[in-house]
């Protein structure tokens, strides 16, 4: 048996620490670890909690957006308030590229290294590579030139010798599958998405002020000025400028990364068998299209999936979530035996591992910056999967089609989502219908607007003095990476309790006390390892989750003394 | 001048970018740092020799902000090329190695160039307890900023956080958060504050030391005066409202639909020094006033405590209280409506006198009660 160390796990945001123990050739058990702690939760007590979102939307600059508003919607869940349907459609819009772009960048950029040999597309031909794409696709950026000067810039930057962030990848690993040219078109639009998504977030520029971390939110609404008749408020042209970008956004979901992901997985399809993890899945949905605190209003539905059974389709309370420290640098108050409910959440850091420098953690008690989150006692799954599954058990037609459109041309059924591949595929798809409901949201905007509603904001709980003396709330979003939440206790005007339990909690929650793994540690379990130096597989794994560890922090636990501990990567 | 192999120059030949957006390129980058357009060709003809400059970039207390703003750095079809004159051989959120293939990328780099590379550091380093806060392959974040910046050519330290702690070090946090200032003295040290940072600052700090050999100058407090040597108030689009007394007093009132002052609503703009207005983000796009919310003045030191809470109306704002006075009102007026334009003579007198202005603004003491100050309530006295 060996032991093996990754760290730093790159290609996330955060910092993330990875043990596995493997033995012939395939992965027996894990254990990960998230290392860095800032302490939000604690910076947040004593304040306006109208400032929270503020605060709280640095949690993540990946997903940004998505952690100020939960915030927003806990205050405003706390303080019995209902924003008005420009502003509800303002932040569908808002969140709705987050999710649009992110997977995008997730895709290219932090996953499609593990799947891509960037060395390999160095020897494509051109023409090939160009019938390739035009065989998958109608973008139009497909000619044999276009191919070649790719080729030719990957080139010249190699024969600098500086490889810059490409410099000792696993290049050349059996692992990687795709052809020379499959490499090449994947190169080609690692480099297109990077110009596309620097475009098309433009849009919360437009809508925000900037990204990241978009500046107009406010707990009752937004802070945008709309008038059509004010050139220096949202006006139509304004509109329009977002509705372009939107259709850019479309195109390139629909004509490059969706059929580059159902192409790419053509070549890995023994990864819709690994890497299935718990099978409970949780989304809290989102995308209000009417009463923003009705679930039923929303576009991706609620529910539970226990067991991969799909037949079943459970509700989400959230007073059956609790957080666990027993194998947390964490201490309660009461003792780490019983989980809290985030409105009794306490963040007292607790460091129980070894002093640093260290070669290896400690993995018989607490490990993990991260909390271990639960759902009446069960583990949970979160992320695009777990949404594209609970829509697809509850019947919703849109995603049922897209779903099964995509097995099909797989030439697989139902149970190959339970996979690794099956995360990357429903990310995609669920980018694609996402990216088609923004044109129909922003129209939802304009035919508000045309009756003559102004309003972006309801002032009416603006001055503190009109707030309960005692007040708690929650904030429930579905985050690109999954379900998040934010849970505000309030007395006298200032926080006094601010809990967040974010989707890489729920997926990269250490052991519990009942010694369960979380999502990561479970997926990570079988999964094959051809050379246990440069362990790609465990990286396709990891990444399929998409990992944000810096609200997230933490997992991990091993056996002391026990065989070679090996670091690599 | 022929540009040499693997030069931006030649890139830019095999990319068939046109020599005409080059140079607007590099116009821009002129306008930004506020240097006469004369400059411009002369930022052409170092970029058309430059070699690609090692980089290595590293994060701590960090939530990425910066590094995503990296990826919307903005000018079009030149962008990406920017990119390509750094050789980036460490960042974490990029690279394709992981575990130590990952480490080998960064002691390469620190061992090969030495004093020759160019250290970016994003997110704070906590110092409490040994730094177990922050640690990355088993070693604390902090031995890796003593040792990376510690050889480095210089440091740029982007964003609130490794500029001065940030969020991490806001009251309440508990990790004892501090800069890369803290962690380095005495090393040369660019910081680049904002939450996130404005790539485009970052573009034209390495711009400048491409084109000129030495890094912008800078105030007492390590920030380019270019970017950090003026009022956000004197250059924002809305400041004619805030002379007329004319104020947003609700969102979505006639004053906010209008494109009216928030200084009422909480406005931080009179006490923050920051090129927003006229860099913008995002290709130029927008900033958070353009689009109808208050400045946080999150490039400030310790903007968390001293900023906030961030809808309570400052009860000082220049232009009332302290030394502006009506030439540089008018000065900054002219700013705001040409953009990017700027006047060399009288922009670097009014940046010396905005520079005085700046650090007198960030001598209050810092501190507030412990875990936040109180909720606003808008206690504080009318102004205007
Ligand atoms: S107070 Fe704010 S909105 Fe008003 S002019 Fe100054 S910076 Fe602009």
């Amino acid at each position: 048996m060996t032991r093996l160390v990754i760290d730093p796990i790159t290609r996330i945001e955060g910092h993330l620490r990875i043990e596995v123990e493997a033995s012939n050739g395939a992965v027996t058990d894990a254990w990960s670890a998230g290392t860095m702690f800032r302490g939000l939760e604690l910076v947040l007590r004593g304040r306006d909690p109208r400032d929270a979102w503020v605060f709280a939307q640095r949690a993540c600059g990946v997903c940004t957006t998505v952690h100020a508003l939960a915030s927003v919607r806990a205050v405003e869940n706390a303080l019995e308030l209902t924003i008005p349907a420009n502003a509800r459609i303002i932040r569908n819009l808002i969140a709705g590229i987050q999710f649009v772009q992110d997977h995008v960048i997730h895709f290219y950029h932090l996953h499609a290294l593990d799947w891509v040999d960037v060395v390999s597309a160095l020897s494509a031909d051109p023409a090939k590579t160009a019938d390739l794409a035009e065989s998958i696709s109608p973008y139009p950026d497909s000619s044999v030139s276009y191919f070649r000067a790719v080729r030719d810039r990957l080139e010249a930057f190699t024969a600098t010798g500086q490889l810059g962030p490409f410099a000792n990848g696993y290049w050349g690993h059996p692992a990687y599958r795709l052809t020379p040219e499959a490499n090449l078109l994947a190169v080609a639009h690692y480099l297109a998405a990077l110009e596309w998504q620097r475009n098309v977030i433009r849009i919360q520029a437009l809508l925000g002020g900037k990204n990241p971390h978009p500046q107009t939110y406010v707990v009752g609404g937004m802070a945008i000025g709309i008038d059509p008749n004010s050139p220096t408020a949202l006006t139509m042209r304004r509109l329009s400028e977002v509705a372009q970008l939107i259709d850019e956004a479309r195109t390139f979901v629909d004509q490059v990364y969706l059929p580059d992901v159902m192409a790419v997985a053509g070549f890995y399809k023994d990864w819709a068998g690994i890497g299935a993890g718990i099978g409970n899945y949780m989304s809290y949905g989102d995308f209000p299209l009417g009463d923003p605190t009705d679930p039923r209003t929303f576009y991706l539905p609620r529910g539970i999936v226990m067991g991969r059974d799909l037949g079943a389709v459970l509700p989400v309370d959230h007073a059956k979530v609790a957080e666990s420290v027993a194998h947390s640098w964490y201490a309660y108050s009461d003792g780490d035996a019983t989980p809290h409910h985030p409105w009794k959440g306490e963040t007292q850091p607790a460091y129980a591992g070894p002093p640093l420098p260290y070669e290896s953690l400690e993995w018989h008690d607490k490990y993990s910056w991260l909390k271990a989150p639960r759902y009446d006692g069960q583990p949970m799954e979160v992320g695009p999967l777990a949404r594209m599954l609970v829509a697809y058990a509850s019947g919703h037609p849109e995603v049922r089609e897209a779903v099964d459109d995509a097995l099909r041309a797989l030439g697989v059924g139902p149970e190959a989502l339970f996979s690794t591949l099956g995360r990357v595929a429903a990310r995609a798809i669920e980018t694609s219908l996402i990216a088609a409901r923004l044109e129909e949201w922003l129209c939802d905007l304009e035919a508000n607007l045309r009756t003559g509603d102004l309003a972006v904001a309801d002032a009416s709980r603006w001055d503190p003095s009109t707030w309960p003396a005692h007040a708690e709330g929650f904030g429930m979003v579905e985050a690109p990476r999954g379900s998040l939440g934010h849970w505000v206790v309030i007395d006298d005007q200032a926080i006094t309790n601010y809990q967040l339990v974010v989707p890489s909690t729920w997926n990269g929650s250490p052991r519990d006390a009942a010694g369960r793994r979380g999502a990561w540690e479970e997926a990570l379990v079988g999964t094959p390892l051809a050379d246990p130096q440069r362990p790609v597989e465990i990286l396709r794994t990891i990444h399929s989750f998409d990992p944000c560890l810096a609200c997230a922090v933490h997992v991990y636990d091993p056996l002391r003394g026990t065989s070679t501990t090996v670091t690599v990567g | 001048m022929e540009p040499g192999e693997g030069t931006l120059g030649r890139l830019l030949v095999a990319h068939h970018v046109s020599r005409r957006a080059f140079l607007r390129f590099c116009s821009a980058m002129a306008a930004a740092l506020a240097l006469p357009p004369m400059y411009a060709p002369r930022i052409a003809r170092a970029l058309d020799v430059a070699q690609r400059v090692p980089v290595i970039w590293l994060e701590g207390q960090d939530c990425a902000g910066n590094t995503e703003g990296f990826l919307r750095a903005s000018h079009p079809t030149v962008a990406d090329l920017v990119l390509e004159i750094l050789s980036v051989d460490y960042h974490e959120t990029l690279m394709a190695p992981a575990g130590t293939a990952a480490e080998r990328s960064r002691s390469d780099t620190v061992g090969a160039f030495p004093g020759a590379y160019i250290a970016v550091v994003e997110g704070g380093i906590p110092v409490a307890e040994g730094g177990v806060y922050c640690a990355i392959g088993g070693r604390s974040f902090r031995s890796i900023v003593e040792e990376v910046c510690g050889g480095a050519l210089a440091t740029i330290a982007v964003g609130t956080c490794a500029y001065d702690g940030g969020l991490p070090g806001a009251n309440g946090g508990p990790t004892e958060a501090v800069g890369v200032s803290a962690i380095v003295p005495g090393k040369t040290i660019i910081n680049l504050p904002g939450c996130p940072m404005n790539v485009q600052n970052l573009t034209a700090t390495i711009v400048h030391y491409l084109t000129f050999g030495t890094f912008p100058a800078v105030d007492s407090r390590g920030r380019p005066t270019f970017a950090y040597g003026q009022l956000l108030h004197d250059q924002c689009e809305r400041r004619a409202h805030f002379d007329a007394g004319e104020y947003v007093l609700g969102w979505g009132d006639e004053g906010h639909r209008k494109g009216w002052c928030l200084y009422k609503m909480g406005c931080k703009g009179p006490e923050t020094f920051a090129n927003c207005p006229t860099v913008r983000f995002n290709d130029r796009t927008s900033w958070p006033v353009k689009a109808g919310h208050g400045c946080v003045g999150c490039t400030m030191p310790r903007f968390w405590d001293q900023m906030s809470p961030f809808y309570r109306r400052l009860s000082n704002p220049p232009g009332f209280a302290v030394d502006v006075t009506a030439d540089e009102v008018g000065l900054a007026f002219v700013g705001a409506v040409t953009g990017l334009t700027v006047i060399h003579g009288a922009a670097s007198y009014a940046r010396a006198r905005r520079a005085r202005a700046s650090d007198e603004a960030i001598s209050r003491p810092a501190g507030g009660p412990a875990g936040g100050p109180p909720p606003s309530g808008d206690g504080r006295p009318e102004v205007a």
